[in-house]
């Protein structure tokens, strides 16, 4: 397996060689950290405090500040999957495998929380958390499919097939979102029409229009900082169980 | 349960499970950083 450099090559500096850092911070991901943080606290204000209740939907408005950008970054973040998978694929490279891991991991937790907040959403809006119809039964499917990919990766098996098996399931599994997000076209149901790459509530106006687009451009940065760390973070796993192995080999050597 | 507890769960459950999810890839990023060698961790 062709080996290569973390996430972001380390440049050359006047000042001679990059500090080694001692986790998975660097001065870029504070930056955007700081940027994500007070785009966060911003959030809060304008999502519960400042956005007036919507004429139509009442305060649960509110809920889809969460629910939209959620699921928005779930769907960047299989897509992500899918092309680093393509790449791996292609190049063979662990990059691209951890980086497509990675994405994978946020997108099942940013989902499960799309799923949670539709669940509020829904017990005040129809009266239950959960209704066996389109939308919601192509959003389990999906759900469950990045579940299997994250469940074939802790498989026992060595890294190259891990990687394959794992990459062909990632650009499989995109197809899912076309046909989750299309549901409620194609199929008549309850989940209310699309919101997110369709209509974003043609109704929806000034502030409200200003915190859901607010909301959709702090999550997806907050998915990009923690895609960076989950990816050094797996970066470094990886290393420390090659020097385990080495260091058993070595062990192994030395009483033979 | 009122139309606003559920308004808050879905707002409070959203920021504390990324919460401890950052705090989670933070800390374990940290107790990788020292078993690997200086070189395994040089980010841009």
């Amino acid at each position: 397996m062709t080996i290569q450099q973390p996430v972001e090559p380390v440049p050359p500096t006047s000042g001679g060689r990059v500090a080694a850092s001692t986790s998975t911070s660097s001065r870029g991901t504070r930056i955007l950290g700081f940027a994500v943080l007070a785009g966060l606290v911003a959030l809060v204000i304008f999502g519960v405090f400042i956005s007036p209740p919507d004429a139509e939907l009442g305060e649960t408005i509110r809920i889809l500040y969460m629910h939209v950008p959620t699921v928005s970054a779930a769907y960047v973040a299989f897509v992500v999957t899918a092309i680093a998978s393509g790449m791996y694929l292609w190049r063979r490279s662990e990059f691209w495998d951890l980086l497509g891991a990675s994405s994978a991991e946020l997108g099942v937790l940013f989902f499960a929380l799309t799923i949670f907040n539709g669940m509020m959403w829904g017990k005040i809006t129809w009266g239950v958390f959960w209704r066996w119809e389109p939308r919601l039964t192509t959003t389990t499917v999906l759900f469950l499919t990045y579940l299997g990919y994250l469940a074939v990766r802790q498989v026992p098996s060595n890294v190259r097939t891990r990687g394959t098996v794992s990459a062909v399931i990632g650009i499989l599994a995109v197809v899912n979102i076309p046909i989750t997000h299309k549901a409620v076209d194609w199929w008549r149901g309850l989940h209310q029409e699309k919101t997110i790459f369709g209509t974003v509530d043609p109704d929806m106006r000034g502030t409200q229009l200003f915190t859901a687009y607010l909301a959709l451009v702090v999550f997806l940065g907050l998915f990009v900082w923690l895609l960076i760390h989950r990816f050094r973070l797996a970066w470094l796993t990886e290393r420390a169980e090659d020097r385990g192995l080495d260091t058993a080999i070595a062990e192994r050597r030395a009483e033979a | 349960m009122s139309s606003t507890a559920y308004i808050a769960a879905a707002w409070v459950g959203t920021f504390v499970t990324i919460a401890a999810y950052a705090a989670w890839i933070l800390r374990r990023g940290r107790r990788m950083s020292k078993l690997v060698d200086e070189s395994d961790r040089r980010w841009m």
